[in-house]
């Protein structure tokens, strides 16, 4: 209390100074006034009554001085005095403050970044009311959450352990709202989604469990605030209005919360629609157990209620209906995973990563430590005199530290403060980027309060940190000896603590350095593997005619119009389709059944297969080369003996050899006995980084959809082509939303994960290298500058060019070697966490090692090029004539 | 005047806190209670009295607060802080036992007698 009233009064002193000037003078002078009185009353006439009393009082000057000290043990007071002595310090060697600056920002912003982009993903709980208590459904084998409908409702109905539980799907279907028809994204919601999560609407209603009577009985949507926003105007009207999904009309029945973007973070649905809905758009149906479309299951635990406890609850509900549907359940077991990233799924390589990246960035942050620390024992060294001064003048040790600390804050605090400015900068810019055009993905990464309370906690930390690196240096200065001997008193050749900490700096950059050298060659491997399919020349148009509701009847001649249409583009060389693309989305998967089996359950399949349905055109168009057999014909329709193609792994696998599958059947899920007349390339299907899969191609005749992606290839320019398909297409239906897009567009999905990873390997990489020069720089500079007399005197008696640049950088030469040489084999032995994250990252690669080592040896050139020059131009006769 | 004694350092303080434990009292006022409290047998410069008034307020065992002297004119009124009468107690006791100890120690020995 008393430390805060003078505290108190230090602030009051700091503002009020004038006032407090003139006050004391007013006191001063009502003394003298009053003695001045008495004297009068004593008889003297007031001139000389005043006189006397000035007199009487003394030094007015010195008292007013002395009272300014009484009350100036001004904490507050000494702080601004250290730091605009700091100030002046800094501002006399402009090069170090800013080159100290600069490395503290870097280093800041690099985990402000980091740090932020964590805390969005894995740290910042979903935006819903007691987001603690929600839990996703996974399944116990496989980090996924898939679920049949039916088997979402009896675990609904079924489970004593969750307060309710959602269920929702995504889709993409055709909003015509009589203006622009354009594709939105849906989140098929449980009638109970939104009373589940405890949200509110912020316009109209929300539906709820009692509007679902069974299939397509709820024709109802909600928008989210931001489609409400930028596709309504904010229009309160909207309620009650009737839009058309795919033609089918739906009453808009309100707009959800302001901020709510769905359950699965950054996919941001536009709108809400019941899930009843689901089979009105072509989709599964509700009652069929073994089709697992329902993307995720969630809910509150009830109070008191552990996950362990719920798991145990699922598991049983599990066991029971794989008992009662052994024909179509596979396994089900259960485990709860953190909603935000689909559970594990996404959340636990995210998270590997994340972390990965943060312990780097902290590696960035100490390496600049090291760096500034060795500078600022460089400079305390350089300053010794001065300090040695101060001390025999009186000043205090514990004085001359404190001004040593406050420099180190400042410079920490300015550091850290331009560092999150450019993150700041870098987030927002992420924040508004939509990677993926065709997926709804936005990475709010905005950093929160929490994210400039760690870098500001990080910049004081990383202060004190290296200030504190001449502690020592200060507190076993002897002023006696240092002003008796001058500055050239030398600590012997050991190995002092600023040699320890250039090593540990250049090994930590070398450890960066050689990871980012791993990421960028496995990813330029990754993009080198046979995708099994070409990415030049392609141009994809991507629709779906169930967004314009065309009959399965009709689907066909329409897939055959627009295919005509766009081979009659000039320059097109071929056009085929497929419901789905390897590398993209929407393909699906299929188990496969030798021909005698007759128990077509899950687990009696031999293998699990990628499956496409393709036009007879689409190997030529996709530049996916069959290796044996044929390729598909039109008249491979319903009408003719099933066929299919298969990849190379399908054929080994199954088959046993790529030569003996030709001719030979399979049975697929449904009993449906398939003859293999084709063997394609292996490739690429789900990600580049997976194991060689098996994956088989079916007639689109044979086995119809109505997503249609066409492959378009054509050596013409795309912008022109791309207008021409467009233009195509919109001639044979207005009404239909078409993506155009290059090949490499859904594959973007795929790489970018591994791009990402590339990227940020890659810049922190680059910092640790310019750290590690400007390490090696500092070091380098200070070692010549202080043997400058040394140096001159040697060439003064003959030296050679080499051995004066022996003599002057033989040293951090030697500390290079060392620190690389640890660095690199730390960062072997890192690349083994790498390769969680990187596609094929090895680090027995020699051109990894070689690479290193190269860019280890460029840097020391760089970093010594200025001092070798200085310590090479040393005039002797100057030199000596100084002192 | 020239008999008047030296101040101990550190006595100062205790004078004003003693001064003004009578009550509220000016600068001048205070200088003038300590002559007669003291049947003027202290030197004290008239001016080296506000640096001590200033720490004792920073102290917070005094508060001053601007008011009307007899002679009418304005002035800084000084009074004691619940902290600064305690104080005032403490400070007393301890220059007692001092004050007792040294006279002790000064008075005439018996084998000195």
């Amino acid at each position: 209390m008393k430390t805060l009233d003078s505290f108190r009064l230090d602030i009051a002193a700091l503002f009020h100074r004038e006032h407090m000037r003139s006050e004391m003078d007013e006191e001063l002078s009502s003394h003298i006034q009053h003695r001045a009185d008495d004297l009068e009353r004593s008889g003297l006439p007031r001139l000389e009554a005043e006189r006397r009393a000035r007199i009487e009082f003394g030094g007015r000057e010195k008292y007013k001085e002395e009272i300014h000290q009484s009350t100036g043990g001004n904490l507050l007071a000494s702080v601004l005095q250290d730091i605009r002595f700091a100030l002046r310090v800094l501002r006399k060697s402009p090069g170090f403050t800013i080159a100290a600056v600069l490395t503290l920002a870097l280093a800041i912003g690099a985990n402000a970044v980091v740090f932020s982009v964590m805390n969005a993903f894995v740290l910042r709980p979903l935006d819903v009311p007691h987001a603690e208590s929600l839990y996703a459904l996974q399944h116990g084998d496989e980090a996924s959450g898939y679920e049949s409908y039916a088997d979402y409702l009896d675990l609904r109905d079924r489970n004593r352990t969750f307060e309710s539980l959602l269920a929702y799907n995504a889709t993409q279907l055709g909003l015509d709202d009589g203006k622009d028809p354009s594709s939105v994204w849906v989140l098929e919601a449980s009638g109970n989604y939104f009373d589940t999560l405890g949200l509110k609407p912020y316009l109209g209603n929300f539906f709820h469990s009692a509007d679902e009577h069974g299939p397509n009985s709820a024709p109802y949507i909600v928008l989210t605030y931001d489609y409400w926003h930028t596709h309504f105007q904010d229009d309160h009207g909207v309620v009650g209005r009737v839009v058309r999904l795919n033609k089918h009309p739906f009453t808009i029945l309100g707009v959800g919360p302001r901020g709510y973007n769905g359950t699965l973070l950054f996919f941001n649905p536009e709108i809400f629609i019941p899930i009843v809905e689901h089979p009105l758009f072509g989709g599964e149906d509700l009652n069929t157990r073994s089709a697992h479309w329902v993307f995720e299951l969630m809910g509150h635990l009830k109070p008191g209620v552990t996950p362990a406890l719920a798991i145990a609850d699922l598991n049983s509900i599990g066991g029971q209906l794989e008992k009662a549907y052994p024909k179509d359940e596979r396994k089900m077991t259960f485990v709860l995973a953190r909603p935000n990233l689909y559970g594990d799924y996404l959340g636990r390589p995210v998270m590997a990563f994340l972390a990965g990246l943060m312990l780097l960035a902290g590696l960035i942050l100490l390496a600049a430590c090291a760096n500034l620390g060795s500078l600022f024992a460089a400079r305390a060294a350089d300053r010794s005199r001065e300090v040695a001064l101060r001390l025999a003048l009186g000043s205090s040790r514990k004085r001359i530290l404190r001004g040593l600390f406050t420099e180190a804050l400042l410079i920490s605090l300015a550091g850290g403060c331009l560092g999150l400015a450019g993150s700041v900068m870098l987030l927002s810019a992420l924040s508004a980027w939509r990677p993926f055009p065709r997926w709804p993905i936005h990475i709010g990464v905005n950093p929160d309060a929490t994210v400039y309370a760690v870098a500001v906690l990080l910049a004081l930390v990383s202060g004190l940190l290296f200030g504190a690196v001449p502690v020592r240096q200060v507190l076993r200065t002897n002023p006696y000896e240092v002003v008796k001997a001058g500055s050239n008193s030398r600590s012997g050749r050991r190995f002092t603590l600023r040699d320890v900490l250039l090593v540990v700096q250049i090994a930590i950059c070398a450890v960066l350095v050689t990871s980012s050298m791993v990421a960028v060659r496995g990813l330029a491997r990754s993009l080198h593997a046979g995708f099994g399919f070409d990415t030049q020349n392609i141009l994809l148009a991507e629709t779906d005619l169930g967004m314009a509701d065309y009959s399965t009847d009709r689907v066909p001649a329409m897939q055959k119009r627009m295919v005509e249409a766009l081979a009659a583009l000039p320059g097109v060389e071929s056009v085929g389709f497929a419901n789905g693309l390897p590398m993209g989305d929407d393909a699906g998967n299929s188990d496969i059944f030798t021909d005698n089996t007759t128990d077509l359950k899950p687990a009696n399949a031999v293998i699990n297969a990628w499956a496409y349905s393709v036009s007879p055109e689409y190997f030529r168009a996709a530049g996916t080369a069959l290796l044996a057999g044929r390729a598909f014909t039109w008249q491979d329709d319903k009408n003719a003996p099933r066929v299919a193609v298969v990849n190379g792994v399908f054929a080994r696998k199954f088959f046993g050899s790529e030569t003996s599958a030709l001719g030979r059947l399979f049975k697929i899920k449904d009993g449906t006995r398939i003859q293999v007349v084709g063997i394609a390339e292996d490739g690429k299907y789900g990600s580049v980084s997976e194991e060689p899969k098996a994956a088989m191609f079916l007639p689109i005749l044979q086995s119809p959809s109505r997503s249609t992606q066409l492959v378009v290839r054509s050596k013409r320019d795309p912008q022109l082509l791309g207008a021409a398909m467009r233009n195509a297409l919109r001639q044979l239906d207005t009404g239909l939303p078409v993506l155009i897009e290059p090949r490499e567009g859904p594959m973007g999905v795929m790489l970018f994960g591994p791009r990402m990873a590339t990227i940020s390997l890659g810049v922190l990489g680059i910092m640790g290298g310019m750290l590690s020069i400007t390490g090696i720089f500092g070091m380098a500079t200070y070692s010549v500058s202080k043997r400058l007399k040394e140096l001159g005197i040697r060439i003064a008696l003959g030296a050679k060019r080499k051995e004066v640049l022996q003599a002057a950088l033989g040293r951090p030469l030697k500390l290079l070697v060392l620190g690389s040489a640890a660095g690199l084999l730390l960062g072997l032995l890192a690349t083994r966490v790498l390769s969680y994250i990187v596609y094929q990252a090895t680090p027995r690669d020699p051109l990894v090692l070689f690479g290193v080592v190269l860019a280890m040896s460029m840097l020391g050139l760089i970093a010594t090029w200025i001092p070798a020059q200085r310590a090479l131009s040393v005039n002797p006769l100057v030199l000596l004539r100084e002192d | 005047m020239t008999d008047q004694a030296q101040l101990l350092p550190g006595t100062l303080d205790l004078l004003i806190l003693r001064a003004v434990s009578l009550g509220p009292l000016h600068g001048y006022g205070i200088l003038l209670r300590i002559g007669q409290i003291s049947g003027n047998a202290l030197l004290i410069e008239q001016g080296a009295l506000y640096p001590g008034l200033f720490r004792l307020v920073r102290q917070g065992l005094l508060k001053a607060d601007w008011g009307t002297s007899d002679n009418n004119r304005r002035a800084k009124f000084y009074e004691l802080t619940a902290a600064g009468r305690k104080r005032l107690r403490e400070e007393t006791e301890s220059w007692n036992r001092l004050a007792g100890a040294i006279a002790s120690a000064l008075s005439p020995q018996p084998e000195e007698a």
